[in-house]
Formats: structure tokens, C-alpha cells, sequence
């Protein structure tokens, strides 16, 4: 998806793109992911200034004919909700430093939760609604996204080396096909970001980070919005390795509701866990009674591609000219994307970024950093 | 009515042919069983009875091998009242999980749980615990799509088979069948036994490439004969052989009409101006079978990458320690080498079970059928293989992927427009493979379109299963004694 995202703001931008995956369009973890665009998830600070600019880049791609219907978009909008008094409080100071960074939140009352999702659970302590959070079919949206490009794609073709000047600089890149010659190469490869960066000679500690996801039978619109409790906030910002489960339900354009969310560092470990989406379904049946009787039709597993401060590489690795990394987005990819492929535009052709990147600098793990990640290594 | 009196448990999961073997084989040694099957009645999809309310006076006229049968259905009853084996009928087993911790006799631990849905809804859990499993699954029919497949009036062939052994109903007065492979001489003889004009039998496999491998089949005189037999049957009931032949069109506005069969040429491309309309309200058609390998790819087994068998040694092991697998989910073959499969399967997890080192020479006879047999089979599987362009028929407007109303032509702009370079993109992108049935049926037709390989579809649940069940499966696990709602596991007697 943020591959797709940068060839699409760059052949904007008058670049000539090519667009190469070793397996398919969206092979790896966007064909797994829920596709969400979130605001509400994230605290003031880079990560959330990125999925702001994102999130209107978002509109104005959904605005353009035909193209969000084509990728399924849905302004949706999410809602938080607590179900004891204390979490809420904690829930409505989160919401309010938000707001300062210009999120749009509003606090809902017990009282008024049926209003927005009529099968909550009753007896929730109360809520915060996030209008801005949206929805899209995130293989379409990628596939779409490079159609728009009008990149040339060049599907199951595998980067074997990053091809250099003499004095260190990037000239293209070796394929199991043949050579491509290019002043810049971008680093979109996700949650295989490293070993593309170490093709490069260059570290970048991205980890894999499991994640189950349930998809219930096609059911009418019956949840409105992404609902989540609040503690999945904390569990996005964890650094444990242990699995984590909060709940998460929303419903999508086709009908079936998807239930997420599990978080577990298992290296790239794809066996089923049934102690996991079992997790994840009592999770959604006590948000939402009326589930318990809704059937499981499968579930999937997708690696979030992690990083140790929990934010994305963005912008020129200083260590290589001609690099540029747009990868480890976690869990946030598909919201993401839009602002980091504008971002790699600009760039890329010289410009001024819209956001800082110092906080998104690729190399910012050099040193004791690296250590420590060492250590973390499945 | 759970008693522990010291035997290990195995846990047969599918009442057909390899599963009741495998059944009988294990309780021989001394091992308890219980056989879970989704059917009402044991016998699986071969030896499918007729509901009792109808009454048939003669069933045994729709199967062959009938006094195998008897004897299964003999040994079975007679287990089951000595308290060794249990069949638990309409049980629709959704998952085979595994507690990694325990050797595999360590009694007590129960490494495995079965998880099953019974009633009328499929909605009410069973567990069943067992130190050992034993997947004999089956198969299921392979269908791939031509114009006017999905109108009423065409069925699969083996749906067809289904409906005269299990209810004694004809579908309609005049058929065809077609497709290809040694299912379709069954279903034409049984449809014209049942008194159905069978106006053509449509294959478009050449039989004749058989008697060119001879050498390899000269060992199973008695399959040949079966053939032989049926070939018979079809000459005294006039029914009409078109060999090198496939459907290209099936007819009809509501319902259908007519086909269209036309011959193919050596490549496997239908002959211009050899298309002929054939008068039908009946189509059987079907193009082989496919394990359900759901369970055991759930469970960890090694599956084959294109998904045609799950894995197993001379023993009938799954690479999984404790999984046996027997029958079709380990190579299609049909019920004879289900039979022998089952039956080495059985012999060897019961003696594990119980500490000892299995002795092959107990099974050589078994062995040596299914070693016969699958020659035999691997045979057949050169010879019955649908026509190389059968793809060609399938215009944009057909639809594929009938849970999700997908057609053809979708899937082909996904794979040349977007970027869909094998069977999950196209899944993603097109919803092929995402309704009920989660791509059993449409998932070689959408990989022939797509012209992508074959694979492995991974699907955790091997069906449908209500949240509120799934969020509680297993949750007594490790702690012993605490009654549970709906809760029988730990009852095998």
C-alpha cells in the first residue's frame, strides 16, 4: 500500500515509477490488514501530524471520480468506548490533547451510545466519537492506487541487489530479471523492509509483529462505525512481546464484520492459534452481544511491520544517496500511506516536505539502538 | 458419563470408508474410539444410506461392494457394543487443535480436542479430547465452470450420485452426463438404473490412453473389470459415449433446456463445427474430486503445495506426532484404497497409542493393495484430467465464484489490470472464494482463469463457527472436572 501510495504522489509529482513486488499487488501485509484510516488511535506527536495530512490526502482521493467507490472508502468514523468510569476519564483526557493537535473528537455519554452503535453492549461507562476515522478495501486500494499511477508494474520480480556508483550512491537495483537503472530507489518492502535495507549495506530495524484478524458471514449494517475499547490504545504502544488482544469490530462494504485486533512478536510464524482468535471473538461478543450467534466464516494472519519507536522510516537514508525508506508503519500502513508517498514525493523531487521527517530519520537506530534491537530479534 | 479407565483415545474424525477401517482397526487393538462424522448415518459419501423413512427395500442396488460394506457396518455394531468404539453423528468438526506439551501416551493430558457444532443449526458445541487423531476426511467434487453452469437443472455428478443413494430421488427425465473421470460411469449407470434417459455420457478424457498403460494397470483386474462392468451396463441401457467430448454451453431460460458438447481435438481445444445441441432437463457434471485437507492444514500437517494430499509415511502419519491421516485427504483413490489406507492407519496409531512399535507385516496385505491401487489411480489421474483449454469456453459473463456472484471476467481484469499475480489477490480483489462455501467450489476455476498455480487454501475453520462458540472453545482445557454448558467432552466410554 505505501509503495503503491509513493508511486502515485511521485508520478504526480512528473517522475517516471516503476512499481516491483516479488510476489503479487498486495501480497504481503496490506492483503492481511483491515485497511483502516485512524486518527483516534494516536497521540499527539509525528505519528499522528502524518495520519492528519494522510487522512485529507485520503478525502481527496476518495473525491476523485470513481476512484472510492473503486476502493471502497468509507468515512465511517470511529468510536471509542470504556466500560468503567476510571478508563473513561482516561479515555476523555487522551481525547482532549487530541483535539488540541486537531483531531475531531466528541465525547458521547452512556445514554447517547445507542444512538451511534444501537447493538453495543449496554452498561458502558460512555464513549468518544471520532468522525474523522475511516475505511478501505486495502488490496483494492493498492491496486487502484498504482492503476491511477500509470506505473509501470513489474509483479513477481525479486530485488537481489541494490546496484551502487563507485562512491556509494544508488543506480538501480539487480532483479531475478534482469537490471533496472534508477537514480532513486525507494524502500516500501513493509514488514521485509530491513532485508531490502540490508541489500543496501544498511541497517533498519523493522520486526515483524503477528496479528490475527476474524471475518464473520456478510450481515447487513448492523455496526456503524469501528468501534474499539480503550485500552487498544495502549496495546499499539506496548513494546511487549507477549500476545495482546483488544477488541475491535467494524463492519465493511460487503457485509461480513471484521474483528481484530491481536498483537504478538512470533517472528513470521503463520500456524493457526486458537487460543488467539478466540481471544479476539470473546473480545467482540461482549462488545457486541448480538455476535455470539454470528458465525466466523475464516480468519487471517498478517505481519505489522514494527519498529522499536513505533514510528515509520520516511525520507533519505543519509548513509546511502539515492536510498529513501517509506516502510514500518506497524499497524497504520494503509492510513498512512498517503501522507508518506507525499512526503517521498516531495523529496524526492527536491522539495520541501510538508512534515518535519527528523522524527521518521531511517538511521535513527544507529548506535546503542541497534544493540537493543539486536536483542529483540526472534 | 466420562470414565477414564486407563485406554488411550483416538479421535476418528469421517464415518466413510477409511475413517470406519481405520475404527475398526484401532478398537481391534484394543484402543478407544470414537468416530465423529457430519452425516446422520455412518458410510460417508460411498456407502450412503437411504433415510430409513423411505424405506428402499433394496439399496444394495445403487452400491457395489456391498458386502465389504456389511462387514464394516458388522464389525462396527459389534465394537460399539462392547463399548469400544462411539459414533457421534452429526457432528460437523470445525478445528483439530493440538496442546503442544505432553508425549504422546502420556495419558490424562489429551493432546488433541476436537471441536464439533451439532443440531439442526450447527450451532450447539461439542469437545471431544483424545490422545491421538485420526483425519479421514474425504473428498469433495470438482466442478469448473462453463456458460449456463449455474442454471437450475445442473448438478454435480456426484450430487447426482448423492441423491439416487441417499434419497432414492431422480432429478429429472432425461440427462447427460459429462466432465470427466471413472465417477461419471456410476452416475450415468445409476441414473439409467433408476429409470432416467440418459441421453449421452459426455467425457473428455480419451479411456482409450488406458489400455496404451496397460503394464500399470494389469495388477487391479478386479477395477478393471469394475469398468469393464459398467461399460456393460451402459451398452444394454443405450446409453450414447461421447469420448474427447465436453460441454461447452448448458441452455435454458429458467431452468435447463439443452446442451451443447463438442469435440476436442488432440490438444484439448473444442473442434470448430463439431458442436451438437443435446435435449436435457438434467446435467450431472463433474471433473474429479479434492481432498477436505482444511483440518489437518489447520492442525500443522504438511500439505502437498497444490493441495491434491496431505502427507503421510507407510504408517498413514501425518508429519504432525499423534495425526494420522487416511483415505481420499491423502491422495484421491476412492474407496478400496480408503479401505487399506484406513486399516493400516488404525493398526498403526493403535499401537502406538499404546506404547508399541506397530509390526508392518500385521497390514501386508493392506499394504500391498494400496500400493497396487495407488499405481492404478496415479494411472487415471494421466488419463481423466479436464481438456488443456477447457478455460477458452469460460466467457467474461460466466459466473464463477457463485457465493459471491463473481464472474470471469472480473477475475481476468484483476489479474491483467491489477496486478493479481496468484489465487488470494484475486480473492482479495475480485471476492472470489469469499461466501460460504470459502472457495471450495470456484478455487481451480478461479485459478485456471486466472492462470495462476493451484494452492493450498488455508482456511482455519473448516466451517462456519458462531462467535460465542469459538470465544469459549476449549476453555475448560487443563482444568478437569469443571462442568461446562453443552460440554460432553471426555465421554468416549
Amino acid at each position: 500500500m505505501v509503495g503503491a501510495a509513493c508511486a502515485l504522489y511521485a508520478a504526480r509529482a512528473g517522475l517516471s515509477v516503476v512499481v516491483m513486488d516479488r510476489g503479487p499487488v498486495a501480497g504481503g501485509t496490506t492483503g492481511a490488514g483491515e485497511g483502516n484510516l485512524l486518527v483516534s488511535d494516536k497521540e499527539p506527536g509525528p505519528e499522528l501530524e502524518l495520519a492528519l495530512l494522510s487522512n485529507h490526502l485520503w478525502v481527496d482521493l476518495a473525491a476523485e471520480p470513481g476512484l472510492g467507490a473503486a476502493i471502497e472508502y468509507e468515512p465511517k468514523g470511529g468510536v471509542v468506548v470504556a466500560s468503567a468510569p476510571e478508563g473513561l476519564a482516561a479515555l476523555e483526557r487522551f481525547a482532549a490533547e487530541q483535539r488540541t493537535a486537531g483531531v475531531e473528537a466528541v465525547a458521547v455519554a452512556a445514554h447517547q451510545l445507542p444512538d451511534l452503535e444501537p447493538y453495543l453492549t449496554p452498561g458502558l461507562a460512555g464513549g468518544v466519537h471520532y468522525p474523522q476515522d475511516a475505511q478501505v478495501m486495502p488490496t483494492l486500494a493498492a491496486a487502484h492506487l498504482v492503476r491511477a499511477s500509470g506505473a509501470r508494474l513489474l509483479t513477481g520480480r525479486t530485488v537481489s541487489e541494490v546496484l551502487r556508483t563507485p562512491d556509494g550512491a544508488v543506480r538501480g537495483v539487480r532483479t531475478d530479471r534482469g537490471d533496472i537503472h534508477t537514480p532513486a530507489v525507494v524502500n516500501a518492502a513493509g514488514t521485509w523492509g530491513g532485508e531490502l535495507a540490508a541489500l543496501a549495506g544498511v541497517t533498519l530495524p523493522v520486526l515483524p509483529r503477528r496479528g490475527f484478524v476474524l471475518v464473520t458471514e456478510p450481515l447487513p449494517p448492523l455496526v456503524r462505525h469501528k468501534v474499539y475499547a480503550a485500552d487498544y490504545v495502549a496495546d499499539v504502544a506496548s513494546d511487549s512481546a507477549a500476545l495482546q488482544t483488544s477488541p475491535v469490530v467494524e463492519g465493511t462494504a460487503a457485509g461480513p464484520v471484521l474483528i481484530g485486533a491481536s498483537r504478538e512478536r512470533v517472528g513470521f510464524d503463520r500456524s493457526f492459534s486458537l487460543p488467539v482468535v478466540r481471544a479476539l471473538a470473546a473480545g467482540a461478543t461482549r462488545l457486541f452481544p448480538f455476535l455470539e450467534r454470528v458465525r466466523a466464516m475464516r480468519t487471517y494472519v498478517g505481519f505489522r511491520p514494527y519498529m522499536p519507536d513505533h514510528l515509520p522510516a520516511i525520507g533519505p537514508d543519509p548513509r546511502v544517496p539515492g536510498l529513501f525508506h517509506a516502510c514500518g508503519h506497524e499497524g497504520a500502513g494503509i492510513g498512512l500511506a498517503t501522507g508518506t508517498g507525499q512526503l517521498i514525493a516531495q523529496v524526492l523531487g527536491g522539495r520541501t516536505p510538508d512534515l518535519d521527517l527528523a522524527p521518521f530519520r531511517p538511521d535513527r537506530f544507529d548506535g546503542a539502538g541497534a544493540n537493543e534491537f539486536s536483542r529483540e530479534t526472534p | 458419563m466420562s470414565s477414564d479407565d486407563g485406554r488411550p483415545r483416538l479421535a476418528v474424525v469421517g464415518a466413510g470408508p477409511a475413517g470406519l477401517a481405520a475404527a475398526l482397526a484401532a478398537a481391534g487393538q484394543g484402543v478407544r474410539v470414537m468416530v465423529i462424522d457430519s452425516a446422520e448415518a455412518p458410510g460417508g459419501q460411498f456407502y450412503r444410506q437411504p433415510a430409513a423413512g423411505l424405506g428402499a427395500r433394496r439399496p444394495q442396488a445403487l452400491h457395489h461392494q456391498w458386502r465389504t460394506w456389511r462387514r464394516l457396518r458388522e464389525g462396527l455394531d459389534r465394537h460399539i457394543a462392547a463399548g469400544l468404539v462411539t459414533h457421534r453423528p452429526d457432528h460437523h468438526v470445525w478445528c483439530v487443535e493440538q496442546r503442544p506439551e505432553g508425549p504422546l501416551s502420556s495419558l490424562g493430558s489429551r493432546r488433541f480436542t476436537v471441536h464439533a457444532l451439532r443440531g439442526p443449526a450447527q450451532e450447539d458445541p461439542v469437545e471431544v479430547r483424545a490422545d491421538a487423531v485420526l483425519l479421514a476426511t474425504g473428498g469433495y467434487e470438482k466442478v469448473l465452470p462453463f456458460p449456463g453452469w449455474t442454471l437450475p437443472g445442473v448438478v454435480t455428478a456426484g450430487g447426482a450420485q448423492a441423491m439416487l443413494k441417499g434419497g432414492l430421488v431422480v432429478s429429472g427425465r432425461t440427462a447427460v452426463v459429462a466432465g470427466t473421470g471413472p465417477l461419471l460411469l456410476p452416475v450415468a449407470t445409476g441414473l439409467a438404473a433408476a429409470g432416467v434417459t440418459v441421453a449421452a455420457l459426455v467425457e473428455s478424457a480419451d479411456p482409450k490412453a488406458l489400455v496404451r498403460r496397460a503394464g500399470a494397470l494389469a495388477g487391479r483386474a478386479d477395477k478393471l473389470a469394475e469398468g469393464a462392468g459398467y461399460a456393460v451396463e451402459l451398452l444394454r441401457r443405450r446409453v450414447r459415449t461421447l469420448v474427447r467430448h465436453t460441454v461447452v454451453e448448458a441452455h435454458g431460460t429458467d431452468r435447463l433446456e439443452a446442451v451443447t458438447v463438442a469435440e476436442l481435438d488432440a490438444g484439448g481445444r473444442v473442434r470448430p463445427g463439431s458442436e451438437r445441441r443435446i435435449r436435457c432437463d438434467t446435467l450431472a457434471v463433474g471433473h474429479g474430486m479434492l481432498p477436505h485437507t482444511d483440518l489437518a492444514e489447520a492442525l500443522g500437517c504438511r500439505v502437498e503445495p497444490d493441495g491434491t494430499r496431505v502427507w503421510v509415511d507407510d504408517e498413514q502419519r501425518t508429519d504432525v506426532p499423534g495425526a494420522w491421516a487416511a483415505g481420499e485427504i491423502t491422495g484421491i483413490g476412492g474407496a478400496a484404497l480408503s479401505l487399506a489406507e484406513g486399516h493400516i492407519a488404525g493398526r498403526s496409531a493403535g499401537a502406538r497409542l499404546q506404547g508399541r512399535e506397530p509390526v508392518p507385516d500385521e497390514w501386508a496385505a493392506a499394504a500391498k493393495s494400496r500400493g497396487e491401487l495407488r499405481e492404478f489411480l496415479g494411472v487415471l489421474d494421466t488419463v481423466y484430467v479436464p481438456p488443456a483449454h477447457w478455460v477458452d469456453q469460460v466467457t467474461d459473463d460466466t459466473v464463477v465464484c457463485r457465493c459471491e456472484e463473481v464472474t470471469a471476467g472480473a477475475v481476468r481484469v484483476a489479474v491483467a489490470e491489477l496486478g493479481a499475480g496468484d489465487v488470494r489477490t484475486v480473492k482479495l480483489l475480485t471476492r472470489a472464494g469469499m461466501g460460504w462455501c470459502q472457495g471450495r467450489m470456484c478455487g481451480p476455476a478461479v485459478a485456471g482463469i486466472a492462470g495462476c498455480a493451484e494452492a493450498v487454501s488455508r482456511r482455519p475453520f473448516a466451517r462456519p463457527v458462531p462467535l460465542g462458540v469459538l470465544a469459549r472453545a476449549g476453555e475448560t482445557a487443563g482444568k478437569p472436572g469443571k462442568p461446562r454448558e453443552n460440554e460432553d467432552a471426555d465421554d468416549i466410554p
